[in-house]
């Protein structure tokens, strides 16, 4: 909210410059967003007076006026504004002078006639967006002043930032109240207006719903002149608060809307039919709003209707067909309270967050309808002239709302705030803010005015006290902090050292949005529904990933257009699944690679600029697997998923069961997301989201098994090659998992060292070199062993797998 | 017998030009072998008259053995040469890059969030975490914001057609938690949350911190001391803090959370708008509706509850300027953080 510190002012003392005001009122929950001038920074503009204005001689569209300010030689000055007419006082801005935008006057000769100078538009001087001629001052205006001085023009303007609880503040009167309690001084304001009521014209209002409307003041007043000027005071006023200035009524109650925080109404009189009904609409009921919009209203939705149906959209925007305009002379005012309640979310539906509707729902005064209809007549009259009739009050007591005593326990103060207060200052506190304060055995019992919607209960109270006596006054304390030893299960791996072990793999971790293109993700991932958002931010984030793997294949896509040819990059999050109707939080681990095996370097072998394949990728895989201390219980299995290569990916299972995926982008895809190289993909499952407690998602695929001491053989190792030609679909799982069966516990390690296809295997077979490694804990194993143990090997693979051993 | 000295002199010049060890073994053998020069000489003792022996004798073996040390030394020193040949054969460009794998990293907003997350352990937090789609009642009803609050306004929420919606805040976390394990307690939850909003200081997905401290004589002043102890300690500064009265629904009271600005040290700079305060986080002391739909008796317990943006907090610690730049993944920015 704008508070222009004039305005403010008027309506008590302010003790501080502007500066300081906004430092207290910020340090008071009150923030101080901006603080401006009320026109940009220029000079040497004076105030003028236009002595004569005559036709230029060889322009049209030009005058050539000559001009007073008030000492020397009356200034000739050629101006473009029709407006410009003797007897006028306006703004010029003298040679020399400097404009907002930069605009610097010299003496110039226009169409032949010299000009010593420019008169102003309110646009040229930054006071308004669009003008139509020049700036126009009253006729007082001292001639040759400045017009800075002359307009206030270097009023500072403070625009606050007030929080949804705190309705009451949304108001010039309001943040005076505030200024009042902190600065121990009291609200004052422009003294009431008697006035008498000119005719008895009264229009009927009932209340159908009194819960959503149990008040309303009306007033006519005939013989308005809505096409008057409002005068530059209030309009400047109404600027300064960020409100344009329309017509003298309008203009009136949204200046007793800035000033009070009453939002008001006014109806043409000549439209309104009959009698005023205050009642909630008919489902889809329309009424045309003041911008042209229809809406269509619902049940809960508040209308002012009359004999012909609705007239306004209660507490939020009026009707186009009662619509005041400046051929209006006979208006109806409203003044009304609608409580929160009935206001609440409704303009949201519509857009229509408009400055009444902003009050309603925080909370108007149920108590000042009158006081604002006083005001709003008492600032019309002056300017548009015209006649109240009486002011008549609708209201049901029973539904206006009461503010109940609230009690404040002094030991609960000191115990939530942490500070210790004088019995004095609280009550004085409080009564600052206008609260009635009564003693009690505990404390006092505080009644908040009727503007304050915000205080029902003790710890409201405490708040208001901690706010006006500065939290800068609760000194820091630490909290005491019993020595509890919480689990920590060895089991979960500690996050930073899985996400360590894949960065020292040459992976960079990415975060990407857990929403994603739903295209993309179908492409991927046809069978595996998303969840949509009802209102996503655009089209390509908006159904929520079933896999990380669409967000990484972008970062990747992104950085190969950024011209990094090797790729490798990780997330850490959840993805989001549907399975029997209820929705999985799965914390997932997932990774890509593509380009070259090792960065680009001198000294290698040719086979390791070759792009990633699975085997790299499997090996990052197995790094992991190793740090669970049960790298034996992971398996490897060929799986199909449509979007990895069909020969080149694999389901990751656990003793058995899926914990993840790996693969090599399918080939279509590759070529259809324009990828250099084929990335390779995986994807670890590390558990679901099923408590607040720990972070027990890293438990599932990479759950650490403790490790134990096993006792270290003293004997020496005997090592066997041997090459074992076999079918090419007998993967080496199979063939490992018969060697160990056989050599049993004095197997010690088995490598493969060689895969090889070519002359001397059969088309369809592959030869595989292993390394067998044997040793007994308690003995030194003979050759005979050996050779028994290779021979029974070799006898059970020759059976088993129809395996041939190659010499 | 040949003169002692002259054949010492042959031998000496002899050893001093054996290029290599071979040469030095053919000379060793040549004066010092079975059948070398000097050796020879001993079988001519015989020769002499018996008293003169013994002298002769002594002699010879002092030639001997000076030319054996003669050899000795001319060994080390070609040996000591070879290694210095081998050695200088052997020298590398040490400036040529290492070989291998290169390290990746983290991304900035996990590296300031397991920092915060340590700092909290070891001012003895726990750490929480609760679902990304969240149900009303956790992210709005429970904290105190009815349907319609004007509280609602600020958290631009993306909602799922049944109803179901992606959590503005980390907040609900702190629901859960209380539904879960009561009080005491004291917990943080960091994670991700969504708000619908996109221009140079919004993402639609951010980073939120959330803390929760409720025991039985929880005060506003162990709020500050908290807030202020982990600001110092994540920034390694002694900065100022401040906080100003705000208004959240599930706080009573509540505050923003102003720190020194880190660039300027409070002096005013760009950054923090010239007013030398930056705004870091909201906190406050949980509202009593929020305690009792949690099941905790507001008489009995009190607590504290703050929430900051760990983006917020990556960006200040890192000097980064664009929030975007976290979730573009350009590994160019991200390279820049691959420390431990």
């Amino acid at each position: 909210m704008k508070v222009p510190y004039s305005w403010l002012a008027e309506w008590v003392d302010v003790p501080w410059e502007a500066r300081e005001l906004g430092s207290r009122l910020t340090m008071a929950g009150f923030e101080l967003d901006a603080l401006e001038l009320a026109a940009p920074e220029f000079v040497q503009v004076v105030v003028a007076e236009i002595l004569c204005a005559e036709r230029h001689p060889q322009a049209d569209k030009l005058q050539v006026c000559r001009v007073s300010i008030g000492q020397g030689e009356p200034l000739q000055i050629v101006c473009g504004a029709s407006t410009a007419r003797a007897g006028l006082k306006t703004a010029l801005a003298t040679v020399g002078a400097k404009l907002p935008g930069g605009l610097e006057i010299k003496a110039a000769k226009l169409r032949g006639v010299e000009s010593f100078g420019m008169l102003c538009s309110a646009k040229e001087l930054g006071l308004a967006e669009t003008s139509a001629g020049i700036l126009e001052l009253a006729a007082d205006a001292p001639v040759g002043g400045p017009i800075r001085e002359y307009l206030e023009l270097d009023e500072p303007i403070l625009e606050l930032n007030i929080t949804a609880n705190r309705g009451d503040a949304m108001s010039i009167i309001g943040i005076a109240r505030e200024v009042a309690a902190l600065a121990g001084t009291k609200v004052t304001g422009p003294a009431p207006v008697e006035f008498v009521a000119g005719h008895p014209d009264e229009i009927f209002v009932s209340l159908d719903a009194p819960a959503a409307c149990p008040k309303f003041v009306g007033c006519v007043i005939r013989g308005v002149n809505n096409r008057a000027t409002t005068p530059l005071r209030i309009r400047e006023r109404l600027r300064r608060a960020g409100v344009r200035s329309i017509s003298p009524v309008v203009d009136v109650t949204n200046y007793v809307m800035l000033e009070l925080g009453q939002p008001m109404h006014a109806y043409d009189l000549g439209k309104l039919r009959g009698e005023i009904r205050v009642r909630l609409a008919h489902a889809g009921e329309p009424i045309t709003l003041l911008d042209g919009k229809t809406i269509e209203a619902a049940p809960d939705v508040l209308l002012i209707t009359d004999n012909e149906g609705p007239v306004g959209l209660a507490g939020i925007m009026g009707g186009q067909r009662t619509a005041v305009s400046l051929e209006t002379t006979d208006v109806f005012l409203e003044v009304a309270y609608f409580p929160p309640a009935a206001i609440m979310g409704r303009a949201r539906r519509w857009g229509l967050l408009t400055d009444a509707a902003q009050r309603f729902e925080r909370g108007v005064d149920p108590t000042q309808q009158e006081r604002a209809m006083e005001r709003a007549i008492a600032l019309l009259r002056p300017i548009a002239g015209g006649s109240p009739g009486p002011v008549t009050v609708t209201q049901s007591q029973d539904h206006l709302p009461k503010r109940a005593a609230v009690p404040l326990r002094r030991a609960q103060l000191e115990r939530l705030l942490g500070l210790a207060l004088d019995a004095d200052r609280v009550r004085n506190t409080l009564e600052a803010l206008q609260m009635r304060v009564v003693p009690t055995a505990l404390g006092w019992e505080a009644t908040p005015p009727a503007y304050r919607f915000d205080v029902t209960i003790e710890a409201d109270l405490i708040e208001e006290v901690a706010r006006i006596v500065g939290f800068d006054a609760i000194p820091e304390q630490d909290a005491l902090v019993p020595q509890r030893f919480r689990a920590a299960p060895e089991a979960v791996p500690l996050e930073h050292t899985v996400l360590e072990a894949l960065a020292m793999r040459g992976y960079q971790e990415a975060i990407t949005f857990a929403f994603v293109a739903p295209a993309l993700q179908m492409r991927l991932f046809p069978d595996v529904p998303g969840i949509a958002l009802s209102n996503p931010i655009a089209s390509d984030l908006s159904v929520m990933r079933v896999s990380l793997w669409p967000g990484l294949l972008r970062a990747a896509q992104e950085n190969q257009r950024r011209q990094q040819d090797r790729i490798r990059l990780f997330e850490h999050g959840a993805r989001f699944v549907v399975e029997d109707g209820a929705t999985r939080e799965i914390d997932t681990l997932s990774g890509v690679a593509c380009g070259p095996r090792l960065p680009e370097q001198w000294g290698v072998p040719r086979e390791t600029r070759t792009p990633a394949d699975f085997y790299d990728v499997k090996s990052d895989l197995e790094a992991l697997f190793v740090g669970t201390g049960a790298r034996d219980s992971f398996t490897f299995e060929p799986a199909s998923l449509s979007c990895l290569h069909p020969g080149r990916a694999a389901r990751v299972l656990r003793q058995g069961r899926e914990v993840g995926f790996i693969g090599e982008l399918h080939p279509s895809l590759v070529r259809e997301l324009d990828f250099t190289y084929s990335p390779v993909l995986f994807e670890l499952n590390l558990g679901e989201w099923s408590s607040v407690a720990d972070r027990r998602d890293f438990a599932a695929a990479l759950s650490v098994e403790k490790p134990q001491h096993r006792e270290i053989s003293r004997f020496p190792q005997v090592r066997r090659d041997i090459a074992v030609v076999v079918d090419e679909s007998v993967p080496l799982s199979a063939l490992a998992d018969r060697v160990v069966f056989t050599a049993s516990t004095l197997l010690q390690n088995l490598r493969v060292f060689d895969v090889y296809r070519g002359p001397g295997v059969e088309t369809g077979r592959k030869s595989i070199a292993l390394g067998l490694i044997f040793q007994d804990i308690s003995r030194t194993l003979t050759d005979d062993d050996v050779e028994r143990l290779m021979a029974s090997i070799v006898a059970d693979l020759r059976v088993s797998l129809n395996a041939k051993i190659r010499e | 017998m040949q003169d002692l000295t002259s054949l010492i002199q042959q031998a000496l010049a002899e050893v001093a030009v054996c290029g290599d060890l071979a040469s030095l073994d053919e000379a060793r053998v040549r004066w010092l072998g079975k059948k070398g020069a000097l050796t020879e000489q001993l079988k001519s003792l015989g020769a002499l008259p018996g008293p003169e022996r013994p002298a002769a004798g002594q002699r010879i073996n002092e030639a001997k053995e000076r030319v054996n040390a003669a050899i000795d030394a001319r060994r080390a020193d070609l040996e000591r040469a070879e290694v210095e040949r081998k050695l200088a054969a052997g020298r590398i460009d040490v400036t040529l890059p290492g070989r291998g794998e290169e390290r990746g990293g983290l991304h900035p907003v996990t590296k300031a969030r397991l920092r915060i997350e340590m700092l909290f352990r070891r001012a003895g937090f726990d750490v929480a975490s609760g679902p990304e789609i969240e149900d009303d009642f956790h992210n709005f009803e429970a904290l105190n914001i009815p349907p319609d609050h004007p509280a609602r306004a600020m958290h631009d929420t993306f909602y799922f057609p049944d109803g179901r919606l992606l959590r503005t805040h980390t907040s609900p976390v702190q629901i859960r938690a209380l539904l879960e394990q009561g009080a005491p307690i004291a917990i943080i939850a960091p994670g991700r949350v969504y708000r619908v909003d996109y221009d140079m200081t919004h993402s639609p997905m951010f980073h939120q911190l959330e803390g929760l401290v409720v025991d039985e004589n929880i005060s506003f002043g162990n709020m500050k001391a908290a807030l202020h102890g982990f600001l110092k300690a994540f920034f390694e500064r002694d900065l100022q803090m401040r906080l100003r009265p705000s208004y959240f629904p599930f706080t009573e009271p509540s505050a923003e959370v102003d720190m020194s600005c880190v660039f300027c040290g409070g002096k005013g700079c760009r950054t923090c708008k010239q007013t030398g305060w930056l705004e870091i986080a909201g906190c406050g002391m949980v509202h009593p509706n929020v305690l009792k739909a949690s099941g905790i008796d507001p008489e009995r317990y009190t607590g504290y509850a703050f929430g900051a943006g760990i983006d917020r907090l990556a960006m200040l610690r890192y000097g980064v300027n664009d929030l975007r730049l976290f979730f573009e993944n350009d590994l160019r920015f991200l390279q820049q953080f691959r420390t431990f």
